[in-house]
This record gives structure tokens, sequence and C-alpha cells, in this order.
């Protein structure tokens, strides 16, 4: 007798499920973040050094250099920007979809650290002496050129040093360099030779004092264009680093590459997955259709996993992915097979289908648990990408777990139970010259 | 099937064929070792995209044009691409450079990776001292669900196969980078999943009947391949398929990665079907035969 009831269920659950599918798969496909190698942009991992000696690099030292670069970026107005600590001198800064990467990159690592220095290149002043918040970006009023001006906390220090500098002997030597980024063996009289064969010095300007000057305000006047002049007070105002940081490691990733990658890899993607369905209706045939059913579930509750905890998609992920399905259909082979036998042994659909699903589900337990528990251990023990393979890993082989096996047992389970498919091993791809009697 | 090879009886052969492929592979991994990508070297790499045909000359001229000296000029895609290798860190300003040059010249800017070999090296090193933790953590697990001889033979089978594509990659001088131990790792994941599933199907047949003599330890290793070896193939070939669709169809910087993948898939079906299971078979064996050589002390009934 012929169950019709079980179809309907069968296809009211399918239904449901596509319905599930269809409304929320523009939301999670538009919502899932792409990481780089995806849609441009860079990433680079600063190691970080102290500025002064006897200085050490601390945890506190690292948060406080985040959030300075944190900072920075918001001048450059990237949306999502990653910042991580890692390990204990390290920092990874990834910016995904930067239209200008050349300035990202000078803005990021610049020390900002401002300094006033005499023509022996002695520190008068540093950033520690300029009040927070106090750059600005203005114009000269005679000559109309963009400057920068500046508040320092002590008016009284300012005319201690400009009288200092004022005292200095011989003729000429009586001015104030301001540089940006003083590098230990730089030398301003060195400098000088550079800019006098026509080269641009390193030092931002050098004004002569002719005077005391007891004030807070000090301009700097350097060859600025209006952008650089405001570019400048702006990092000033975000702070300097406490450190220094020196790039390790960068890769960057133009936008159109970004996108090539992507359609092909989807693309890729379209095609292994259509020839695995292929492969798995033919073997298979009914349970190949449930194969098919199951697999596209496991696709959909992976991006979704993935979506819901915010996951950055890249490249080798989209791999990882494809060959996930390649791998969750392992799951379905070990129960198709395994009903397979049971069926060639002589027994019944319905017996077959439970003895099946019975026996195969120790063995997928158990080689499920081994590959979780080595997923485990590289998620445990391993760094950055390692981690991440390893997340992917661990949630691929839970989402077959559960997809293969229940889904397995619902949906074919509805079928076997309709009577339908009583006495037609061929639906299962059995040859009845193979069925032994029992 | 009326299939009836004998994969027992042959072990050794295969012992044989996975023992000098090993030796194969140490000897060269300590001569010419691996060609190692910039990721382990210091290094940069610039990627090109042009609107335009592409010349291994003329890409030359254009970063000798910018004071630069390219080690090695590969085109790419329609020779409109350009994957050109540096020695040496490329410094900011450099990019900085080649950056605004061929974005004025092609409407595309460049992508750029520079890196110091100690980043590659730490995450090669820690992927390797993780694997070994994980072979430890399977090692216990199994001993526990199944038994020791059978944790022993699973783990040399996955080192066997993780090993293999270190060394094939060493033998065809195909490039080594961070992808690289992504398909090493997915391999590991891969290998011991196939192989549980055999001795599963081992143990399940052991329960059924008593094993008193080789003999039958032998047909047993057998009949439990031949059962599951319908699902070793078909397993394998849907992952293959996967495989063979990202090697062909995939961006290009996943190529190695998918090549990786596809000589450790071959090689990880190989060892369960045939190193795997039989080297179970011989540590069985022996465990069989010292139970037997001592048997009047332990049961004094006798």
């Amino acid at each position: 007798m012929v169950k019709r009831s079980k179809i309907v269920i069968f296809f009211v659950v399918l239904l449901m499920f596509a319905a599930l599918i269809g409304l929320t798969t523009e939301k999670i496909v538009k919502g899932t973040k792409l990481g780089l190698d995806l849609q441009g942009g860079f990433e680079v991992l600063y190691e970080v050094k102290p500025v002064k000696k006897g200085q050490k690099v601390t945890e506190d030292t690292l948060k406080s250099t985040v959030e300075a670069l944190n900072s920075r970026i918001n001048v450059l107005g990237v949306s999502e920007p990653e910042i991580q600590i890692e390990g204990d001198n390290r920092i990874r800064v990834q910016l995904a979809g930067v239209s200008d990467q050349n300035k990202a990159r000078e803005l990021l690592s610049t020390q900002a650290e401002l300094t006033f220095r005499d023509v022996d290149d002695k520190v008068l002043l540093d950033g520690s002496d300029l009040k927070g918040n106090g750059a600005k970006q203005t114009f000269e009023p005679n000559s109309n050129k963009p400057i920068v001006s500046l508040k320092l906390k002590d008016a009284d220090k300012f005319a201690e040093i400009t009288e200092e500098i004022l005292n200095r002997q011989p003729q000429g030597e009586n001015r104030l360099v301001i540089w940006l980024d003083y590098e230990k063996g730089d030398s301003f009289k060195e400098e000088v030779k550079k800019e006098m064969g026509g080269k641009e010095p390193k030092y931002i300007s050098a004004p002569y004092v002719n005077e005391v000057l007891t004030q807070e305000d000090v301009t700097i006047t350097g060859q600025f264009s209006v952008e650089e002049a405001q570019s400048l007070a702006k990092i000033l105002n975000a702070g300097a680093l406490p450190v220094k940081l020196d790039e390790i490691y960068s890769t960057s990733v133009g936008a159109k590459f970004g996108e090539k990658a992507l359609d092909e890899t989807i693309f890729a993607g379209f095609i292994g997955i259509a020839a695995i369905f292929l492969f798995m209706l033919i073997f298979y045939r009914v349970p190949g259709i449930i194969a098919v059913l199951t697999l596209t579930i496991y696709i959909y509750l992976i991006l979704a996993i993935f979506y819901l905890m915010n996951g950055v998609l890249t490249l080798p992920g989209i791999a990882a992915l494809i060959l996930g399905v390649g791998m969750a259909v392992d799951a379905n082979i070990i129960t198709y097979e395994r009903i397979k036998e049971e069926l060639k042994s002589g027994k019944s659909v319905l017996s077959a289908f439970k003895a099946g699903n019975r026996r195969s589900f120790t063995t997928i337990f158990d080689a499920n648990i081994t590959t979780i528990l080595a997923a485990a251990v590289l998620f445990a023990y391993g760094t950055s990408s390692v981690k991440g393979f390893a997340l992917v890993l661990i949630i691929s082989v839970l989402a077959s777990f559960i997809t293969a096996v229940f889904g397995t047992r619902l949906f074919l389970g509805l079928w076997v139970q309709s009577r339908l498919m009583d006495k037609k091993p061929g639906l299962f791809g059995v040859k009845e010259s193979d069925i032994r009697e029992l | 099937m009326s299939f009836n090879y004998d994969f027992v009886k042959n072990r050794n052969l295969y012992f044989i064929i996975s023992a000098l492929l090993t030796a194969a592979g140490i000897i060269f991994l300590l001569t010419i070792g691996l060609k190692l990508g910039i990721d382990f070297e210091s290094g940069s790499r610039v990627n090109i995209q042009a609107n335009e045909t592409l010349t291994n000359e003329r890409v030359e001229e254009e970063f000798k044009s910018l004071g630069l000296e390219p080690e090695s000029v590969v085109l790419a895609g329609n020779n409109d691409q350009a994957n050109v290798a540096f020695k040496g860190v490329l410094s900011k300003e450099e990019i900085a450079k080649l950056n605004t040059h061929f974005e004025e010249k092609y409407g595309e800017s460049p992508s750029v990776s520079t890196v110091t070999p100690t980043v590659g090296r730490e995450l090669a090193q820690n992927a390797l001292i993780a694997v070994l933790i994980a072979s430890v953590g399977i090692i216990i697990y199994v001993a526990f669900r199944f038994e020791w001889s059978m944790a022993i033979s699973a783990v040399t089978a996955l080192l066997h196969d993780a090993f293999m594509i270190i060394a094939v990659f060493s033998i065809l001088r195909l490039e080594v980078d961070l992808p690289f131990i992504a398909a090493v790792l997915t391999i590991v994941g891969y290998s011991i999943n196939d192989t549980i599933v055999t001795f599963d199907r081992i143990r399940e047949n052991m329960k059924l009947e008593k094993v008193k003599t080789q003999e039958k330890l032998a047909e047993i290793v057998n009949r439990s391949i031949r059962e599951t070896l319908t699902r070793s193939i078909n397993t394998v070939l849907t992952v293959i398929i996967a495989a063979v669709a990202l090697l062909i169809f995939g961006a290009d910087s996943i190529r190695n990665f998918s090549i990786a993948l596809l000589i450790g898939l071959a090689f990880g079906a190989y060892s369960s079907i045939f190193i795997a299971s039989q080297l179970w078979y011989v540590l069985k064996s022996r465990q069989m035969k010292s139970k037997k050589s001592r048997p009047v002390e332990s049961e004094p009934e006798i």
C-alpha cells in the first residue's frame, strides 16, 4: 500500500527549505564580507619597534598604537578596517577597498613624531610639548601659502629655546629645524648640502630665529600643497605613534584582480559542484537526488554560518568551500553504499534503509570526530591563516555531518516509508542480479 | 562485486613503493630542496593587469625605467597579465612609485606583495608543530575507540600522504607558497577520514568472528577493503572533481594549491587502500604471534 501522505510531507518540507533559502540567500550573499584578495585592498604586517632606547614594547604600547592607527584610518574614511595585535610585537592591518593605497600606506606607518631641533640636530621640542588637537591647516596672511599652525603647551619654554638659538654663533646658525620622523643618522647639515644640489631636504622647514618668541602659536611653513598641509595637520592631531612600525609583510591587490579572481573561482565552483551532483545522480539514482538536496542545504548552511559569524570570505576560503562539498558527499556515499550492501544481502527496502543508516552512523561519527580532533588542534596551536583554515574545516565537517546524516534520514526516510520504492532496488542503483537470496 | 584482488598478499610491494618514494623525496629535499615562493624567501611579487598585450621585454623595460631590476617576468592570462618577482623587499616608496606608474599606464593598479622570510617560515613551522600535536591527539583517540595498532597505522598513513605532497613538489620544482600549507593540512584531514572508514569496517568484521590464524586475519582485511572500496573510490572521485574544477577554472593564485590537493588526494586514496590496513595487518599478526608464544603461564588451567 502506497502512503501518499509521506510524499506530501516530503514536498512540504522541501518547499519550506526552498523558501528559507530563496528568501535569505540574497541577504547572505550580499552581506558576506569579502577579503581583500577578492575586492582589492591591502594588508600590512608591522613589526613594532621601540622609538627610544630603553623603551619596551608592552601590551599597553601595542594597544595605544592600535588606537592611534584607528584614528588615522578614520582620516582615510575606510569603513571597516581590521587591526589586530599578533604575537607580542606585531600588528596586522587590513584595509579592503581603499581607493588610494599609496596614501593609505604612507599615512599608516608615518610615525608622525614632530621634532624641533637646532642645526646640530639636538632636540629642543618634541611631540609631548604640543597641545592635543591643536594642529590646523591655515594660510600665511602675506603670501597666502598653505601652512600648518600648532599650539604649544608652554609659551615660556618656546621663549627659552628661541633665545638659545638666537644666541648661537657663528651667524647663520640661528635656525630652528623642524623635522617629521627624524631618523637616527639624519643630519641637518647633510640635508642642506642636498638642498643646494636641487634635491628636496628631509626636514620640513628651517626658519631663522631673529627674536625671542614668547607665544603658544607656532606655524610651520614648508613646501606644502593644501592637501599635504591638511593631511599633516590631521596626522598630528591623530597623535604620534608611540613606536616605530616596520613592514615585514605586505600584500596589495588591485580591485580588478580581486574581481577577476572572485568570478573565476565562483565559476570553477559551479562547474565542480555541478559535476559532483551529476556523478551522484548517475551512481545513486533516488538517493542521489536526496544527496543533491542535502548538499544544497549544506552549502546554504555553511554560507549562513559564515555570515552569522561575521567571517571574511577569502579566495582560499572559497576553494575550501568547494572542496568541502566534495568531502561532505562522503557521508552520503558511506550511507548509500551501506544501504546498497544491505539490499544486496536480500533485505527489504525499509529494513535495508534502517540497517544502512544505523551501521553507517558509527563509521561517519568516528571518521568525522577524528577530522574535527585534528582541526581543533590546528585551531588551538595554529596562527593566523592556519587558525582560519581550521575553523572553516570544523564548520564544514559539522555542517556536513548534520545535513548528510539527518537530511538523509528525513528526506530518504519519507520516500522509503511511502512504500513507493518497495521492491525497486534499481532506484538505489542496485541490480536485481546482485541480490543474494536470504 | 566479482572482484577478488588480494590486497594483503602483495603488501611488501606497496611498502617498497612507498619506501622508495619516501627515500627519493628525502634525497630531493636534502639536495635541491623546495622551490620556495616569496612567502618563505625575502622578496617581492608584482602582478600587473594591462589593457593591451605585453611582452617580457616591455615589462622589463617598464621596471627599469622606474629603476627596478626584476628577477623574473612571467606572462599570464591572454598575455595581458605579468607576474614579476624581485629579490629583496621593495620599499614603500618604490611600491608607491610603481603603483602610480602602472595605474597611469594601464588604468589598473598592480597587486604587490612583499615579505620578509620570517613570517612565512614561522607559519610553516607552526603548521608542522600543529600537525605533529594533532597526530598525537589522533593516536590517542583512535587507540581509545579502536586499538593501538590501528592508531599507529592511521597516523603513519597520514604522515606518509603529507610528506608525499612535499616530496612531489620538490621533485617537480613547483613553487611552495602559503596556500600550499593549507592544501597539506586539508589532506591531513582528508587522509585520516579515509583511513578510519576502512578501519571501522575491519573493526566491525573482527567482531563477527573469532580470528585465530593469520590467514583468517588476511581474509578479513581483504574483505573489509573490498567492502569499502566503492566508497573509497567514489569519495576520492568527487573530491578530485572539485579540485580539478578549481585547477582548470579557478584563479591563478590558487593553482599550486589545487595541484597540491590533487597529489595529496591521489596518495591519500592510495595509502588508505594499499598501506594503512596492510600496516595494521603486519602489526596485528605480530601481536597474535607473541600472544601464542606465551599462553601457558597466563592461563594456568591448561
